[in-house]
């Protein structure tokens, strides 16, 4: 066996250089890609198959059959505001799924992380790293729901497309899926996964505002209320606001400084949950 | 404080771990949280009013305390102890996993305490459970953590490719980690922890669970790693494997240091130089009572492997033992003479065996 020859680090300074940590922050990045590469099929198959079930059976289906959701006339309207919402509950499944359960399994079983814990960067930047790659994932998945608008609906949809203003709710809202991944991720036990669908992402999405304005809410006024403590309405209705011209929704303003107060809000909590987690 | 110059690589001093919500001390009422069904400090009451007349509470268990250590460049450095007795603790306070209740620590110069991130530039960590990378194949796996340490790609492949070639792996490289045998992924940990060549290279545990065979060619490996100038600080329950290995060893317990020498060193700090443990069916703490009294013996005493009986400077002594015994009214069944072991110098030092 060939002998190993190790030399020593020549000098060691206290502070980690900048570079040093960005360089590990971006490894860390292609080392997420890398696995994202292999596993596309699974990204694929995870992320198309519920926007793409959602929009078949409300946009395509429905109106067929003639089970109007908004009735016969509404059917247009109603895919138009569907595309939207839609948009904005696969994102928010992407974050959890691409951030949360992969977290979850690192802490519960697998340990893995206690690994990456160990590059040369803060372990906050771990843990923002996770939320950057998860982001990313979510607006992939995102963007993926655009042609299934173009092509499955059976009644033609209107959008009428606020560039400037769809960048900034999906990159927004991108952030806040993959924070609320990472809160979630930091605070959940491997036993406990089936909860996370069954008392979070569902009630979410129904209560999301994905199938209908949040505005037309109106009679039920406590409801109303209620949600508004739900981020996704606010990725719903700004994705509306974004898409769609005639279909009411929340001020854009709104929109966009509660996605950016509940990503920043989620951020700051996942990480100290983050740093619970890996450091004792 | 000794002053060993510039070369040390490892120095804490007085470096302490209490677990939050672990009991601590100070009245049980001050505990952030007790932990459900930890242990009592004593009647309900003085928990309410505990410290409050001056009670002295028992002093609770740290996990690691008042720990000093030194470990120069270029050494094998083991902490050898007993489950529980703080080993990891202090690998994980190290290696900026664990961050210390009190006290400072220093690793390749830095404080570990205050630039985490910058230490862990300098470290190299085998943990005790396997954290492969299950995601990427046995080469990515060393390719990946070379560039996390900043290599670029190419010349990571390049390292990652030599190391395979190094630690024999070779043919596995494009293979997905689970596939490895427990032999295997701990070699693949070992070579991706030194990827980065760090200035200290932390082992807990390195074998713990490994076949006879397999140990024996870690043990070959580290001792390589070392002859090429790595510094290696490694915890072990171990005897033969801190014997075999370390340069010099710290014996711990209950988290903290109960002697700190060479193995021989530590071997010649017993009171013998012979230790002879007979076996023999009735009453332990009799036969020993009855050996005690021998020209040359030290002391004898019951051990839970029949009565060991330290002598010094006794040629010819075994038959005396033999007929003390027989006049004592013993039957003999077995004899074993050695000379003390790691395990003579722990027993020694707590009063019970290292695999208890």
């Amino acid at each position: 066996m060939a002998a190993t020859t190790i030399t020593d680090q020549p000098t060691s300074s206290a502070e980690p250089s900048t570079a040093t940590a960005q360089a590990a922050f971006i490894a860390l990045l292609a080392r997420d890609l890398t696995v994202l590469r292999k596993e596309f099929r699974m990204f694929l198959a995870r992320t198309v198959m519920q926007p793409l079930l959602l929009m078949f059976v409300f946009t395509y289906v429905f109106p067929k059959i003639g089970q109007g959701v908004g009735g016969g006339a509404g059917a247009g309207r109603f895919s138009t505001l569907l595309v939207g919402g839609v948009i904005a509950s696969t994102m928010i499944f992407q974050g959890i799924q691409a951030v949360a359960l992969p977290l979850v399994q690192d802490f519960g079983f697998t340990r893995e992380i206690e690994d990456r814990v160990l590059a040369p960067l803060p372990v906050g930047a771990i843990a923002l790293e996770k939320v950057v790659a998860g982001a990313a994932q979510a607006l992939v998945a995102g963007l993926l729901v655009f042609p299934m608008g173009l092509f499955i609906p059976a009644t033609s949809i209107d959008l009428h497309i606020n560039y400037p203003l769809l960048i900034a709710v999906m990159v927004l809202g991108a952030f806040m899926s993959a924070s609320l991944g990472l809160f979630v991720g930091t605070r959940v036990e491997p036993r406990q996964v089936p909860l996370i669908f069954g008392l979070l992402v569902i009630p979410m999405t129904f209560l999301g505002a994905v199938y209908y304005p949040w505005q037309s809410l109106e009679p039920l006024r406590w409801l109303q209320i209620v949600v508004l403590a739900n981020p996704l309405v606010y990725l719903s209705e700004g994705m509306r606001a974004a898409l769609t011209t005639g279909v009411p929704h929340m001020a854009s303003g709104v929109v966009l400084l509660v996605l950016a107060a509940a990503g920043a809000l989620l951020m700051r909590v996942g990480v100290s949950g983050f740093r619970k987690r890996v450091l004792s | 404080m000794i002053n060993h110059a510039d070369d040390a690589v490892i120095r804490t001093h007085q470096l302490r771990k209490v677990y939050a919500g672990a009991p601590a001390f100070g009245p049980p009422g001050a505990r952030p949280g007790g932990p459900p069904g930890g242990r009592p400090a004593g009647p309900v009451a003085s928990q309410v009013s505990g410290g409050v007349n001056g009670a002295p509470t028992k002093p609770r268990d740290a996990a690691v305390d008042s720990l000093d250590l030194e470990v120069g460049r270029g050494e094998i450095f083991g902490l050898l102890g007993p489950n529980g007795a703080g080993k990891s603790t202090t690998i994980g306070m190290l290696t900026t996993r664990i961050v210390p209740t009190s006290g400072t620590a220093m690793v390749a110069g830095i404080d570990v305490i205050a630039h985490p991130a910058a230490t862990k530039q300098h470290i190299g960590v085998v943990t005790q459970t396997n954290t492969l990378d299950r995601a990427l194949t046995v080469r990515e796996n060393l390719v990946f953590h070379g560039r996390y340490f900043g290599m670029p790609n190419k010349q990571a492949r390049a390292e990652a490719d030599r190391l395979l070639e190094v630690f024999r792996l070779g043919d596995k490289s494009d293979v997905g980690v689970q596939t490895l045998s427990g032999g295997l992924a701990q070699r693949l940990m070992v070579a991706r922890s030194i990827m980065h060549r760090p200035s200290v290279l932390f082992l807990d545990e390195p074998t713990a669970g490994l076949d006879p065979q397999t140990r024996l060619s870690l043990w070959e490996l580290i001792r390589e790693l070392n002859a090429g100038g790595q510094t290696v600080l490694l915890t072990t329950h171990y005897m033969e494997e801190a014997d075999e290995l370390c340069g010099r060893l710290a014996i711990m317990d209950h988290g903290r240091i109960l002697a700190l020498d060479t193995p021989d060193g530590l071997k010649r700090s017993v009171d013998a130089d012979t230790v002879v443990t007979i076996t023999a069916a009735g009453d332990a703490g009799g036969l020993a009572t009855a050996l005690a009294s021998g020209d040359g013996v030290v002391k004898a005493e019951a051990t839970p492997r029949g009565v060991e009986v330290h002598m010094r400077a006794a040629p010819g002594i075994v038959p005396r033992l033999m007929t003390s015994a027989a006049d004592a009214g013993f039957e003999v069944t077995d004899v074993s003479v050695a000379e003390p072991s790691l395990e003579t110098v722990f027993i020694q030092l707590t009063g019970k065996d290292l695999r208890d």
